[in-house]
């Protein structure tokens, strides 16, 4: 179905179709941050001896995302008398905006995805990038100290750790030969590439973790040293949207691990009958749980040991997985 | 050529890593320090103003309030050196039931430590696992003395309140329970790549530094130098009690939370021994006077509080209320290396640092 829209004439039809599917993923994707936020809370409570939200919304607190968030929307909307105006109120829609924009090359099913583009890796990290000019611009607009030191270890922070990760993926693409997540998917049928490519994997993860900015690499926000780093001055709908752009990276990211490294859709050996949407559920969700138990369990790292880390040790590994894959493929000649 | 300037950057009142009202100025060039002033005095009650014109036992509340993580030793070393001055005998009994509470309120203010540092660095489950230990402590202490903070459980003479009956027992299983704890801590936190990073070799100090600058507890035994009073001047009875005095040689952050760790450690061996030497009967409460009245003269005790030493000075007129009262709170002492510190280091060192004097506000602005 997909591909057969994707290679029409551009219609209004077209356009119809497309609208009104990027509007369901819309609401998928606001669906899963509003429970997100809640398996998170809970995932914490359980693992912090607490019990997390569960009064708003019968026993399991399922209406408590809800309720912050209309309460942040309610909320009084204050700048800075001395913020830069302009660059204030524009900051979270760039920083936010990336955010949804990378979703459409994510292959959810063989079937469902929204561009089936030939560079969709690429693409993915190309845009996410944009974010970080968002999250600057927010530190630098507020015009507080704080946030200024949060945005400028953000910038730093995601220039950084975007090299390891673009590099460890580049093994993959040696051996798919090709930047399009779907070709990328269909290239694991004799294996996921978390077998293939563990080192690959490892460094992937790390360098995601850090340019999804949580712990242990939080330090745009770094709460008990910059209070809460670049969006300090931020409250209501506006701060809402940088914490909406985070979780939507969240799901991207983990959507983008499904995919790269633990096959996407496809099934284990002798499980083809569960539809492939499950198995892409079921990955998806074992990677954020990953996520919400590295935040339950690390302290953060610092500043200046973070920039060692990306540039000392992860770049070179990922390098040398770069040679190591290329010589393997040579040899073995598998794929 | 690039043109920086220097940043003055507001640390504090308000911030969520001072532990309290403590304020740093400080000049940032980037994320290094160049230069740091400590502001105190946001929490300062006049303590030993108040207590000029209020009878002895009526002091023992505003002591309650100053090291409020850890009361029990205030409390005590006003009573002691009241106590001191009268040369009143203490009944055994209560000797143990200070002592006791004296080393639940240590191991609990460790507890605290513990989780607010780790919170600090970042960690946020710690905080919750010490604070679960730390409950049952302060439980166990409400039940003997009516209070979770603020006891005012010591008296001139003795303590307040006996044991309430199974109490003994309850410090009793605490005791294994809490060793068990102590592993899983050194399994979640200690081994932890990151977390020794951030801490090893940050905010390092010499035996030097660390006398000149009159550093006590904890801040003085990470660099290698074995003083704890209530090894080299049993007061109370701790002489009775087989325990070691910790100490480490790094003189770092990460010395300083290992002395506080294995401290736990020790504590958890002298409470052992307390609530097996602890007598089954006996009065709680001495032969004193109805009105206390320390004769004229002057007094000076120290003991070893869980941040340091904690004295005590009483210069009385032989009236009901002292002439002069002044605490020597382990805080205020350990706090002023600070500055000297922090210069060269960057903003998260500085938390890292910070935290690892363990201040409690109550007690450096008295």
């Amino acid at each position: 179905m997909m591909e057969g829209l994707l290679a029409a004439e551009a219609s209004w039809l077209n356009f119809g179709i497309f609208f009104l599917l990027a509007v369901v993923l819309l609401f998928v994707v606001l669906g899963f941050v509003t429970y997100a936020i809640l398996a998170e809370r809970k995932v914490m409570g359980f693992m912090q001896l607490r019990y997390g939200p569960n009064q708003v919304g019968g026993r399991f607190g399922l209406l408590q995302t809800v309720a912050d968030v209309l309460k942040l929307l309610i909320k009084e909307d204050t700048i800075p008398k001395l913020a830069d105006r302009p660059l204030f109120i524009l900051a979270p829609v760039i920083a936010f905006t990336p955010a949804f924009m990378v979703l459409a090359v994510i292959p959810f099913t063989d079937k469902f995805y929204f561009a089936d583009i030939g560079v969709g890796l690429l693409y993915y990290i190309a845009i996410s990038g944009l974010t970080t000019i968002g999250i600057v611009t927010g530190g630098w607009a507020s015009n507080n100290k704080y946030a200024l030191m949060g945005g400028m270890r953000a910038a730093a922070q995601m220039i950084s750790y975007e090299i390891p990760l673009v590099m460890s993926v580049i093994g993959i693409i040696l051996l798919t030969g090709s930047l399009n997540l779907n070709d990328i998917v269909e290239a694991q049928k004799n294996g996921w590439f978390i077998i293939w490519q563990p080192i690959a994997f490892i460094v992937f993860l790390i360098a995601a973790v850090a340019e999804l900015n949580r712990v242990p690499f939080d330090l745009p926000e770094a709460e008990s040293e910059l209070v809460a780093g670049f969006h300090v001055e931020y409250s209501g709908f506006r701060w809402a949207f940088f914490m909406l752009a985070e979780y939507v990276y969240m799901f991207a990211m983990a959507s983008l691990i499904t995919v790269i490294f633990l096959g996407g859709w496809l099934p284990l050996p002798f499980l083809g009958f569960i539809p492939g949407a499950v198995w892409f559920a079921l990955k998806f969700t074992v990677v954020i749980f990953i996520l919400i138990w590295f935040r339950v369990t690390f302290p953060r790292i610092r500043a200046d040991q973070l920039m060692e880390f990306g540039w000392k040790v992860l770049l070179p590994v990922a390098l040398a997985n770069i040679f190591l894959t290329a010589i393997l493929k040579e040899l073995l000649n598998i794929f | 050529m690039i043109r920086t300037e220097e940043m003055l950057l507001n640390v504090g009142p308000q911030h969520p890593s001072t532990h309290g009202v403590f304020r740093l100025v400080l000049k940032i060039d980037g994320e290094i320090i160049t230069e740091a002033r400590p502001v105190i005095g946001y929490l300062h009650r006049g303590t030993e103003k108040l207590a000029e014109d209020l009878q002895y036992t009526q002091i023992i509340p505003y002591t309650d309030r100053m090291d409020y993580l850890a009361a029990m030793t205030n409390n005590y070393v006003l009573c002691h050196a009241v106590e001191t001055m009268m040369d009143l005998e203490i009944p055994e009994r209560a000797e143990y039931l200070r002592i006791i509470t004296m080393e639940l309120g240590r191991i609990a203010s460790h507890l605290v430590w513990w989780g607010t540092y780790l919170l600090d660095l970042g960690a946020t489950s710690p905080f919750l696992y010490a604070f679960r230990e730390r409950e049952m402590i302060i439980n166990m202490l409400n039940e003997i003395s009516g209070g979770r903070l603020t006891f005012n459980y010591m008296r001139v003479g003795g303590v307040k309140w006996d044991a309430p009956e199974g109490w003994i027992e309850k410090v009793r299983e605490f005791i294994p329970y809490m060793r068990e704890q102590l592993k899983g801590y050194d399994q979640l936190v200690t081994g932890n790549e990151i977390f020794m990073n951030r801490v090893k070799g940050v905010g390092t100090y010499t035996k030097e530094d660390a006398l000149n600058y009159s550093l006590s507890g904890a801040n003085l035994r990470c660099t290698g130098i074995k003083w704890d009073l209530r090894k080299e001047e049993p007061y109370s009875i701790y002489d009775r009690f087989d325990f070691d005095v910790c100490i480490r040689d790094g003189g770092d952050a990460w010395a300083r939370y290992h002395v506080r760790l294995s401290e736990i450690g020790e504590s958890l061996k002298i409470l052992e021994q307390a609530v097996e030497q602890f007598p089954s009967e006996g009065a709680v409460l001495g032969k004193v006077p109805k009105v206390i009245k320390p004769p004229k003269g002057e007094a000076f005790v120290r003991i070893e509080s869980p941040r340091g030493e904690i004295g005590c000075y009483i210069a009385s007129e032989g009236k009901k209320e002292p002439y002069r009262l002044k605490f020597r709170r382990p805080s205020f002492y350990n706090l002023q290396i600070l500055p000297k510190l922090l210069v060269g280091q960057n903003m998260a060192n500085l938390i890292a640092i910070l935290g690892a004097i363990d201040i409690v506000l109550g007690e450096v602005d008295g």
